[in-house]
């Protein structure tokens, strides 16, 4: 039995469909993210979840049961929001022993619990200061604290890390793993940083216009993404003109743009003659100098356009044809070897079979 | 700091001038020791022992006190109502029928409520139909104040009080109200101010008998101008001075951390 059941829910504002028809079913113990671009309808489902909206239609259910006409206070759900949302009037100590006030807990309790509490995320010497005292990781971190404090069965975060500086988001990114895997509470993360869900999610859903595009972990949907919304969404990846010349039972053969005949893996639904792109991650290319002396029929040729060297890769912009360009993404293993190649070198591009894919327009 | 140009230091000394001057001599003549209001003679308190003898104006003075009570208690609590009504649901109409009495003149409020109670309500004017008139006016004010210092707040702050386990009335009394507390409070005040010493409408909805303060005053003035007037005018100067002056702090602390 799943922890979180979403059937069929849509909530539209006027005629827009913010969340168009989505079904999802988060399990115990996940770390599950919502991931899409700003205006997909992620942060509204969040919000139906957290029973601020209601859906109009559709059924939200927590364990097995429908909790849509629940008010938010008695959903055993907390939220961490974007901009932490901490009462200004409270202290840190008033803060994260709100939701055991609200509880009914006795004073006593409260007191330890938050007394436990500070200590583990170390703010214990913080407990008197007011949120405005704080800096933006510990406003954060109390932010954490109070949601988790009176042991929520789901904790919802909304973009939690957006308006930390990058080196902070990268700790908090480690941080927020260990914090998620000791409280063992079920997490429904919203981002629309795809190396942030990538990096921190079991699950990802990708969501795009209100629509669930693909729902799987992180290797998954970087590796097989099941459309061009998704492989273009989720890391970088080059996209070619391409025709479905032939189908067998393995292999689409397609007709790709300035590189001729390409074997692809199947994919069901396709027919010859489909027109579409085929996609290929940058570090799935291998290039190789060319020989101008040997038999070069047959081989994928490009000339280098333009590399960025940063530090760990480099990125080699490769020109196929006028004004058509794919990328290749090489790692400098080789110390003091700034880049394997220069500009204008001829080279042979190849990839493994299976590294390449088709999506039908 | 910039140093400002001669000429506009005394053009603001001027207008300072214009504005305390009068004031100043109210309150210096208030304890001269002669009938007129003409040249100082000597020291004394002879005028508020008058003051204090004056059954009419004690009267006067009580009676506006606690017009001043009812109506800026009323008008706080249904001002603030307004002003959290008109933020939560994004009102349209209602702030413009909330805020247009604030800039409606004076007299015009006063003859449609006049009218309004006689032939509408069947109402005998009286300190009823005065508490009534200066809480009409006074709930635009409460409000606007309070509006104002919920547009500075961040919006999910009231959702995470409801989040985080807070019934309605809960998230309204542990949240919202400590954070709107230095605007009720500056509401009230400046309703009382308003109150207290309102002219205008008072005039038009007092009717006949209960003496009111400002009224009292101008009565007085028809007859002959007597220090007593100073003497009255000069703790009415000092009751609602400090009553701006404390509207004053609770409203620029609030403006200026949302912590207090």
């Amino acid at each position: 039995m799943s922890l979180i059941e979403i059937r069929n829910v849509t909530k539209r504002f006027g005629r827009f469909a913010a969340v168009d028809d989505v079904s999802l079913k988060i399990e115990t113990g996940e770390f599950f993210t919502l991931l899409g671009p700003s205006g997909c309808g992620k942060t509204t489902l969040l919000r139906m979840i957290a029973g601020f909206d209601a859906p109009d239609t559709g059924q939200i259910l927590l364990d097995n049961e429908d909790i849509i006409s629940v008010p938010p206070e008695k959903r055993p759900f907390h939220t961490v929001f974007q901009s932490y949302a901490l009462f200004p009037h409270m202290t840190v100590a008033g803060n994260i022993g709100f939701p055991l006030k609200m509880a009914g807990k006795s004073s006593e309790e409260i007191e330890q619990r938050v007394t436990r509490t500070l200590a583990e995320v170390e703010l214990s010497q913080f407990s008197d200061r007011y949120p405005h005292e704080l800096s933006g990781g510990q406003r954060q971190r109390v932010a954490f604290a109070r949601g988790l404090i009176n042991e929520p069965r789901l904790l919802l975060l909304d973009e939690p890390l957006g308006a930390l500086d990058e080196k902070l988001r990268e700790n908090m990114q480690r941080e927020l793993i260990n914090l998620q895997a000791d409280a063992g509470v079920t997490f429904i993360y919203v981002t629309h940083a795809q190396n942030e869900a990538l990096a921190l999610s079991h699950r990802i859903a990708v969501m795009n216009r209100g629509r669930i595009e693909q729902v799987d972990t992180s290797a998954t949907i970087y590796n097989f993404p099941v459309n061009r919304f998704v492989a273009d969404f989720i890391g970088k990846i080059n996209l070619l003109d391409a025709q479905v010349m032939a189908i067998s039972t393995q292999h689409l053969t397609l007709n790709v743009n300035h590189l001729g005949k390409i074997r692809v893996p199947l994919k069901a639904s396709v027919n010859v003659n489909d027109k579409g792109v085929m996609a290929i991650r940058p570090e799935q290319i291998n290039i190789t100098a060319l020989d101008p002396n040997a038999q070069n029929d047959g081989k994928r040729v490009g000339r280098i356009r333009d590399f960025l060297y940063i530090g760990d890769v480099t990125t080699y912009i490769i020109e196929l044809a006028d004004q058509v360009h794919i990328e290749a993404l090489l790692a400098n293993s080789v110390p003091g070897q700034a880049q394997r190649f220069e500009i204008g070198d001829q080279v042979a591009i190849n990839w493994q079979e299976n590294a390449a894919h088709f999506f039908p327009d | 700091m910039r140093r400002s140009s001669p000429l506009l230091r005394l053009i603001a000394m001027l207008v300072y001038a214009f504005l305390y001057i009068p004031l100043c001599i109210v309150v210096v003549f208030s304890f001269n020791d002669s009938k007129l209001n003409a040249e100082w003679v000597g020291f004394t308190l002879y005028w508020y022992q008058t003051l204090w003898n004056d059954h009419e104006m004690l009267l006067a003075v009580r009676n506006s006190l606690f017009i001043a009570c009812c109506a800026s208690l009323s008008a706080t609590i249904l001002g603030t109502m307004a002003g959290l009504a008109i933020h939560r649901y994004r009102l349209k109409v209602l702030p413009i029928l909330a805020f247009t009495p604030l800039a409606m003149p004076e007299i015009l409020l006063g003859v449609s409520l006049l009218l309004f109670y006689l032939q509408v309500l069947n109402l005998t004017l009286g300190l009823i139909s005065i508490i009534l008139a200066h809480t009409t006016f006074c709930i635009g004010f409460v409000a606007i104040i309070v509006r104002a210092r919920l547009q500075g707040m961040d919006e999910s702050i009231f959702e995470a009080a409801r989040d985080l386990g807070a019934t309605p009335w809960q998230a309204f009394y542990h949240v919202t109200l400590p954070l709107i507390k230095p605007a009720i409070i500056a509401g009230a005040l400046m309703s009382f101010t308003l109150s207290i010493d309102d002219f205008v409408i008072t005039f038009f909805t007092k009717g006949i008998g209960e003496p009111i303060l400002p009224i009292q005053i101008y009565t007085m003035i028809k007859v002959a101008v007597t220090p007593e007037i100073n003497a009255i005018s000069t703790l009415l100067m000092l009751l609602t001075l400090t009553l701006i002056t404390l509207a004053n702090r609770f409203g620029s602390s609030m403006l200026r951390d949302p912590s207090h």
